[in-house]
């Protein structure tokens, strides 16, 4: 721990690193920072920083507003982007309470609280998830930067610019990335990000989104995460790749086994597709979420699994001969707008459960799961996600898995939160209803 | 004078060796007073930390036949444990310092230092360079190309335990112990993630630097011309 400080101290001193931003996110996964001099870091690295957590989302009422972010050190990294003739660093933080307590409302802790219990039970949960998103000409309007002659580079100039420097900065922050485009929807791309453990993931997610939108910026465009900004386009999922290892050894392998699963991986997707509905308000959190989640974008709707079909909602993508380590399920419900702590932190508790409590794993799912017909679906025992994030929530609400994994003070702020935002969503005219209904009515 | 500690018993206990590790030492265990002979570069060895704990015969064997001779190397560092502290007696000759066990990683590596400057030489290195790659153990810097490297503690370790090793295999639960100790978050695979993680700052061109060593671990060194023999 003291050469790790050390080291911080001393990069800070040597690179001439002026500011020192400390980062962590609110319950809804929103990116925070504040920064300090290098003056302060010492103290910061020993005892935490205060500031005020009740203008935080989801922290502390105003009564107890005052909080300590302690950096993690072993996260700090110059940021490699900004043009600034000084280097500026950044650290992500633990929250705690005055007392030095963890704080119950910081998703980070949450994570850690949950990757604990892996632990216990002498697994390391590891996480690679596919972020998709859209590049647009602004955030004021949805339009794609592949329509019309808008800017003095062409198209093909502009997107290989933002996908060069794009990856430059992810992997200049150790994040090592495969990068492709999408022929689906216009201007949106997908970047897969090499599987880490799920603490460094979701700390990876945080900064992807953040380099993604800096670089678009710096290019005059705008980056959305929004999962499903163009009616009857593609939406943007965050397929996520789980695995869990007993050492170096994959849990989720077993040769001899016809799909190659063992029972571990087995059970494993068991709890996912029991607990999927009631973990939907975690894995897609907004209103807008549920416009992806529907028939004929390869969203996935219905609760099943297989290995090729690319609309369950659980695939098992089958590994390379000889890369039995890559055994893995992919969860292909959660969009990139998520807090990544709180909904890595949702599927490991799933999947734990399952293992706990031996849950059998169902059939897998036919290719014509689409074409049956409500009632075969009953008789097959498919059920669907929530369709809307009311439902969702009512589903969570009465979810004794997701209270457990995410503790009371987080459970009760998304529940009363997101109750807020279907009530201002239900209560707003939208231009759906002037479009159809003004002109005929 | 060599640049290799000579340290004893072998295997020596980890937190030992992770001390001269994260100290940017290099070392050679050996097993008994023989074998600190035999196994003496033609240089000579750098200095000696021996750890009299568990076996304590040998421990001064390795000592005395270090000193007693026509050059005594110094310096000598001893661990013991308080309750050997009455055996230090009349041995005062066969060490330059001492230092109680369990020590503290802090304590050990001030006192080597000290005893270094007290010999009047640089303990070690304080550059490890290998190509274009430079690592400033004083500073905690690396640099590529004369290009500073942006890189976290662990990756910043790791790499220069590669840098000072190169050529060798090692497993990932060699490198486990090795560089992180046992304190970890993310399980046996974090040598792959932080593996992975290196290679994209090294960038393209010297990626290869690191080599994956098919079913065993990771080599650090310049790769022989062999197609996929650097892949991931």
């Amino acid at each position: 721990m003291e050469r790790q400080l050390d080291y911080v101290l001393r990069t800070v001193e040597e690179r001439g690193v002026r500011f020192v931003r400390l980062w962590f996110a609110d319950v809804l996964g929103k990116l925070k920072s504040f920064a300090i001099t290098p003056a302060e870091l010492e103290v910061a690295l020993e005892e935490g920083m205060t500031f005020d957590g009740s203008a935080i989302e989801g922290y502390s009422r105003v009564q107890e507003a005052d909080m300590l972010a302690r950096p993690d050190a072993s996260t700090f990294e110059i940021v490699p982007w900004r043009g600034e003739d000084a280097p500026v660093a950044r650290m992500f933080c633990d929250i705690c309470t005055l007392s030095g307590e963890p704080f119950d409302g910081d998703p980070r802790y949450v994570l850690k609280r949950n990757l604990d219990r892996a632990r216990e039970k002498g697994f390391t949960f590891y996480a690679g998830p596919e972020m998709e998103f859209f590049y647009f000409r602004s955030s004021d309007e949805p339009i794609p930067l592949d329509k019309g002659g808008y800017f003095d580079l062409t198209q093909l100039d502009m997107v290989s610019e933002l996908r060069k420097q794009t990856i430059v900065t992810l992997e200049a922050m150790g994040i090592p990335v495969e990068y492709s485009f999408h022929e689906n929807a216009p201007s949106q791309h997908e970047i897969d990000l090499r599987y880490t453990d799920a603490l460094t993931m979701a700390d990876n997610v945080m900064t992807f989104r953040l380099v993604v939108k800096e670089v678009a910026q710096d290019l005059g465009v705008y980056a959305s995460f929004m999962p499903k900004p163009i009616s009857g386009a593609f939406g943007s999922g965050m397929h996520t790749h789980l695995s869990l290892f007993e050492g170096d050894v994959n849990a989720f392998h077993d040769p001899g086994d016809e799909f190659g699963l063992s029972k571990v991986g087995k059970c494993f997707i068991a709890g996912l597709l029991r607990h999927a509905r009631e973990i939907t308000p975690i894995t897609n959190q907004w209103v807008n979420s549920y416009k992806r989640l529907v028939v004929g974008y390869e969203a996935p709707v219905y609760i099943c699994w297989a290995r090729n079909n690319r609309s369950a909602l659980v695939r098992v993508p089958v590994p390379k001969k000889g890369k039995e380590s890559s055994t893995r399920v992919e969860f292909r419900s959660p969009d990139p707008a998520c807090n990544p702590y709180l909904a890595f932190s949702v599927m490991l508790a799933a999947g734990l459960k399952g293992i706990e409590e031996g849950y059998e794993l169902p059939p897998e799912a036919t290719n014509n799961i689409y074409e049956m017909t409500p009632e075969e679906r009953v008789a097959e025992g498919i059920g669907a996600l929530p369709q809307s994030l009311k439902e969702a929530i009512d589903v969570m609400e009465s979810s004794e898995l997701v209270a457990e994994a995410l503790g009371e003070h987080v459970f009760d702020y998304v529940i009363r939160n997101k109750r807020e935002e279907w009530e201002d969503y239900k209560t707003y005219v939208t231009p759906y209803e002037i479009e159809k209904y003004l002109g005929v009515l | 004078m060599g640049d290799l500690l000579v340290v004893f018993p072998d295997p020596p206990p980890a937190l030992l060796a992770q001390t001269l590790d994260l100290g940017g030492y290099r070392w050679k265990a050996v097993g008994n007073a023989a074998v600190a002979t035999q196994h003496e570069p033609s240089d000579g060895w750098l200095g000696a930390v021996v750890c009299a704990e568990t076996d304590p015969d040998d421990a001064f064997a390795v000592c005395r036949v270090l000193r007693k001779r026509d050059t005594p190397l110094e310096p000598i560092l001893l661990l013991v444990s308080g309750a050997q502290l009455s055996e230090l007696e009349l041995r005062e000759d066969l060490f330059d310092d001492f230092c109680l066990s369990p020590f503290h990683p802090r304590e050990l590596e001030a006192r080597l230092r000290h005893l270094f400057w007290r010999a009047g030489r640089a303990p070690r290195a304080e550059l490890v360079e290998y190509g274009d790659l430079v690592l400033n153990l004083e500073t905690y810097q690396a640099a590529l190309d004369t290009r500073p490297l942006d890189l976290t503690y662990m990756e910043y370790e790791l790499l220069k335990f590669f840098a000072l090793h190169s050529g060798k295999v090692f497993t990932r639960e060699q490198l486990l112990s090795r560089v992180w100790g046992y304190e970890y978050y993310g399980g046996a695979r974090t040598v792959d993630v932080h593996v992975r993680r290196l290679r994209a700052k090294l960038g393209e061109e010297h990626a290869a630097l690191i080599q994956t060593v098919r079913s065993v671990g990771y080599r650090f060194g310049q790769p022989r011309w062999s197609p996929g023999g650097a892949d991931a």
